[in-house]
């Protein structure tokens, strides 16, 4: 058997792997531009991390891509987190005709990713007139095949005697998903919240397509401009600029990992 | 699974379903269902023309050397990015799921990139292999005595575009692995161990091939990824140079479509794309459980 010394030092190495290019990162956007170009480097922290920060978020307006970023981010978790409640509380806890046909029309849009399709997603929202808007990187996000089935799965896991008791009782469906699902859903709606928000924090080339204007832009297509300044570019700058637009998707991960990681192990057991 | 069913009404589920479904219907199936045809036509003098061509863009772009190219580097970036994350992916998951001290501590701090994004990612890579103060440069050359000229030799920006990636995207790995390593029935293992198995055999023998399914899931997430995700990288940090050599399929869409305005050419180029995801959708309902996507 590997001694424990042996996979302490493997794994401490990785973690080091890893966390290296944000903690250089972080310690040179601390720094003015004569201290990141010093020879040898300073791996101290600087004496310009207000002042970067400062910069990053009133002169290169990341300020305005973070409040971009945030509501757009918001507007689609909570938004799709309720319609995929919705869908899924439809395909578990109802009987109806084509049922096998909707089921599968949702799950074939697994295989259409956003990506595939921008050309003429782009044309569809010009046409209707959401170039340069928030509804152009909400709506398109509202529903999907993912949210659906994570919900279903966990309705399929709680035990049917559950909802025929709710009927005896005389709880119409609605009553039955608000008192009884909603609160059994919680690990699923963190879960969820995750994932989608991260995934909408991090969306980089439709904003690039749909946003003109900076006023609109969000934070990661906003960080492009960062490093393409007129003059030289300033590092120190740049790097608060990723600090600042890493944080919130970072934060989220980290308080509701756990609830991530369970969301996950549930729906990998069946 | 019917038994859940227990509510009929003629018009509720409906009502619960139609944001779903209309969503899905006019911002994923008729945007794809455009695609086809868009890539049949060919666009000119930025949309003011459109020509019926017929498979005439799909003939150009599997004739012409520089497309061919970009499939090319297309295959061995995604090839590259999926064995490497996945395969340092399992072994590190492998190693923190041990009964030591401290594997709550080593698994958030191998999967925390899950959140990072490939922009992010990208600029943080830019300034680390800057080849004059990168700090990259900096210890290569104090120890080795050399500075690589990351971004402007073909292989090197290859290389460099193939290691962003895998770094960011171990993490996702590990988190699934990680899952799957504690759901596996521990009786199997502990039976194998009674009949005296080596570590290495316990592992191909019964550990990786009960991971089957979670591999089969995760190669389709991994090549998606590579697909997809990769366009930021490509964006800040080559922009599909020197010449051509780190244009991917997505990156070249994009500025087919939005650069140089050749609309149909993207669309084709774009179905090209759809066709290797339907082909890999199809491989994982085959041949893993079926999973969810948890792409978006």
């Amino acid at each position: 058997m590997m001694s424990h010394l042996v996979v302490h030092l493997l794994l401490l190495a990785a973690v080091f792997v890893v966390a290296a290019p944000l903690l250089i990162a972080f310690i040179f956007s601390t720094q003015t531009p004569a201290q990141i170009f010093s020879y040898p480097p300073k791996f101290t922290i600087g004496s310009a991390l207000v002042e970067n920060y400062k910069t990053a978020w009133y002169e290169y307006n990341l300020g305005v891509y973070m409040k971009n970023s945030f509501i757009i981010a918001v507007a689609v978790t909570v938004g799709k987190t309720i319609v995929s409640f919705m869908a899924a509380l439809a395909l578990v806890y109802f009987r109806f005709p084509l049922k096998g046909a909707i089921f599968t029309f949702i799950l074939l849009t697994l295989m259409m990713p956003t990506e595939i399709m921008i050309v003429a997603l782009f044309e569809l929202v010009t046409k209707l007139g959401w170039s340069n808007s928030y509804a152009a990187l909400i709506v398109p996000f509202l529903a999907s095949a993912t949210g659906t089935f994570l919900f279903r799965q966990q309705f399929l896991q709680i035990p049917t005697s559950l909802v025929d008791a709710a009927k005896i009782d005389g709880a119409g469906p609605l009553r039955f998903a608000w008192s009884i699902l909603l609160p059994m859903s919680f690990n699923v709606i963190a879960a969820m919240a995750v994932i989608q928000f991260v995934y909408m924090w991090n969306q980089y080339l439709w904003p690039l397509i749909v946003i003109r204007e900076n006023a609109r832009q969000v934070v990661q297509v906003g960080l492009k401009g960062l490093t393409s300044g007129q003059d030289a570019t300033n590092w120190g700058i740049v790097m608060a600029g990723t600090i600042i637009a890493l944080l919130p998707a970072l934060i989220v991960f980290m308080l509701l990992q756990e609830q991530f990681s369970r969301g996950f192990a549930m729906s990998e057991e069946k | 699974m019917d038994t859940h069913a227990a509510y009929k009404s003629r018009w509720l589920p409906w009502v619960l379903l139609a944001p779903t479904f209309v969503i899905l219907l006019v911002f994923l199936y008729y945007p794809t269902f455009e695609t086809f045809i868009l890539s049949l036509y060919r666009v000119a003098f930025f949309g003011l023309s459109k020509q019926f061509v017929g498979f005439g863009n799909y003939k150009e772009i599997f004739t012409n050397p520089e497309y061919l190219q970009i499939f090319w580097n297309t295959a061995i970036f995604a090839f590259l990015v999926v064995l490497l994350s996945m395969s340092v992916g399992l072994g590190l998951s492998v190693l923190a799921n041990q009964k030591i001290r401290g594997r709550g501590f080593y698994r958030l701090m191998l999967i925390w990139p899950y959140a990072l994004s490939p922009a992010v990612a990208g600029v943080i890579f830019l300034f680390l292999f800057n080849e004059q103060s990168g700090i990259v440069n900096y210890l290569l050359g104090i120890t080795l005595g050399i500075t690589p000229n990351w971004l402007t030799d073909p292989v090197l920006a290859m290389a460099l575009l193939i290691f962003v990636a895998v770094w960011k995207n171990v993490g996702y790995n590990v988190v699934f692995y990680i899952a799957g390593l504690q759901n596996l029935p521990g009786e199997v293992l502990e039976a194998a161990l009674i009949d005296g198995a080596t570590p290495w055999q316990r592992f191909w023998k019964i550990t990786f091939p009960l991971l089957g399914p979670m591999t089969i899931f995760l190669l389709i997430m991994n090549t998606i990824y590579a697909f997809f995700d990769a366009f930021a990288f490509v964006d800040l940090l080559t922009k599909g140079g020197p010449s051509n050599a780190t244009n991917l399929l997505i990156y070249n869409i994009y500025r087919d479509g939005f650069e140089y305005y050749k609309t149909g050419l993207a669309a084709a180029q774009s179905v090209i794309l759809f066709v290797a995801v339907v082909i890999l959708t199809i491989i994982q309902l085959r041949f893993g459980e079926s999973r969810t996507h948890y792409g978006g």
